[in-house]
């Protein structure tokens, strides 16, 4: 191996590698199962609980023909006995392929990339970056828009301290998209990443307002969740916390391309009414998880996208 | 100005270093581990009267040498401060420090969630104007606030 491949921020992908990931996971999409791994072994460390991540990771690693190893629990580590990140990833290193890694810590994944030349994909590291989960939303946006180009997001919720959202921003500075931010003042964009739209020519909108006519532009809707805990006034998150509710009845002036998307998971910030309305797409979405994460895993070992289209070890399952 | 060469004595070979604010003089003292310095002497001027400044430091450190980039570092806590070099009690070359674009190990992340706070590890910053853009974690602060890491030494 001549270079670290890993992948642990979504900032610094280009729009060409994010369209060339995108395509590889469409073949991933197309043909899931292969032995196009095997032989290798991938890591998952989770020093923070995400029981959601790590499946979709140790899944699309086992759908590749990979074997796993690591560990989900941070209780069971050497962590707890005093062991320091870099003599985990040192140990860990020796054994396997490619480190997948959630850690509670912000820099966490590019620390440990600097330690070993094993690739370290960043399974998400504190408040900071998740790059998996954007790309798998770039992924569905293409899937249900036919593109990412041009594009009007609203992004509802906790928008002050959601990663999901702050990275979309980030990833979609490459393909002009309009975006409409609906939050409560308290939870509201942050002024660095309004900044970080206005140095990119990217459109924004703000709404305190969350209604049929409010969402009616939308073409992706992307729910997140206001969290109590996120409050130093209560007050105002009594006041707020059903303001932000997704319910069949706001639905009416959809366009009819419009999806709903959420990182999952959700509690109730979407009705259980809206999950049978065409409109949902967010479990569709979490499958995605799994296309995206077999090109990610892929992509850091050196397939390449030929690689994949020649692969000759696609197992048909029928289900 | 005589008054000034009276209180801080002239030193024959090594750098002075002037115009330090006199609240940063002890951060400079440990940017440049003047505490450890065992044989050679070191005149300490604090608060000295300036015109331009009001008052002032200044540090006159005998048969010593800084490479550039040990005394660019003193522009994260001082960037207005002037070195000179001193041989045979003349001033060879006179200039003013420059921030570098990153610094490594020498400031603090502010962010306590931040893997540099919690691994034995040094810290990294790229410098932007005024602000200082945390390697790891990505936090942004002004440097006017900064804070020195407890370690001064380099980790390598």
């Amino acid at each position: 191996m001549t270079e670290n491949r890993s992948l642990v921020s979504i900032a610094g992908l280009s729009r060409e590698k994010i369209l060339y990931l995108m395509e590889m996971a469409s073949e991933f999409e197309r043909h899931p199962n292969r032995k196009i791994l095997e032989g290798r072994v991938v890591a998952t460390l989770f020093f923070e609980p995400s029981t959601r991540t790590r499946l979709s990771f140790e899944t699309a690693a086992n759908r590749l023909g990979a074997r796993v190893i690591g560990f989900a629990d941070p209780k069971i580590t050497s962590g707890t006995k005093g062991e320091t990140l870099k003599d985990t990833i040192m140990m860990v290193s020796n054994y396997s392929d490619v480190i997948c890694m959630r850690h509670y810590l912000e820099g966490a994944a590019l620390y440990a990339s600097e330690l070993t030349r094993v690739p370290i994909v960043n399974a998400g590291d504190g408040a900071h970056q998740h790059p998996s989960q954007t790309l798998l939303d770039l992924y569905t946006i293409i899937q249900t828009q036919g593109t990412l180009e041009n594009l009007n997001i609203y992004l509802v919720g906790d928008l002050k301290y959601g990663r999901t959202v702050h990275s979309l921003i980030m990833a979609m500075r490459h393909f002009n998209p309009t975006f409409h931010f609906i939050a409560p003042k308290e939870l509201a964009m942050p002024e660095e990443y309004k900044q970080y739209c206005q140095e990119h020519n990217i459109n924004f909108v703000e709404h305190e307002e969350f209604n049929e006519d409010v969402i009616a532009g939308a073409d992706i809707l992307y729910m997140t969740r206001v969290q109590r805990e996120r409050f130093s006034d209560l007050m105002e998150y009594e006041r707020v916390k059903d303001v932000y509710l997704l319910n069949a009845s706001m639905l009416g002036k959809a366009k009819p391309n419009m999806r709903i998307l959420h990182p999952l998971p959700r509690v109730n910030e979407i009705s259980q009414d809206v999950d049978n309305t065409p409109y949902a797409y967010y479990f569709e979405q979490a499958l995605n998880g799994l296309y995206a994460r077999e090109a990610i895993i892929c992509d850091v070992l050196g397939i390449t996208l030929e690689d994949v289209k020649n692969d000759t070890t696609i197992i048909d399952i029928k289900k | 100005m005589k008054r000034e060469q009276l209180m801080v004595a002239a030193i024959e070979n090594g750098t002075v270093i002037d115009h330090i604010p006199s609240n940063r003089l002890f951060e400079v003292i440990r940017l440049l581990h003047i505490e450890e310095l065992d044989h050679d002497t070191v005149f300490i001027g604090f608060n000295l009267k300036s015109e331009a400044m009001g008052l002032k430091s200044l540090i006159k450190i005998s048969n010593r040498y800084f490479s550039e980039e040990e005394l660019n570092h003193l522009a994260v806590v001082a960037p207005n401060v002037t070195l000179c070099i001193i041989k045979d009690y003349e001033v060879i070359e006179k200039r003013c420090v420059e921030l570098p674009t990153e610094l490594r190990n020498i400031i603090h992340c502010n962010n306590p969630k931040c893997i540099c706070n919690n691994e034995p590890m040094p810290t990294r910053f790229v410098v932007s104007g005024h602000t200082v853009k945390c390697f790891y974690c990505e936090k942004e602060q002004q440097l006017a606030n900064v804070k020195l890491v407890h370690s001064l030494h380099p980790e390598n």
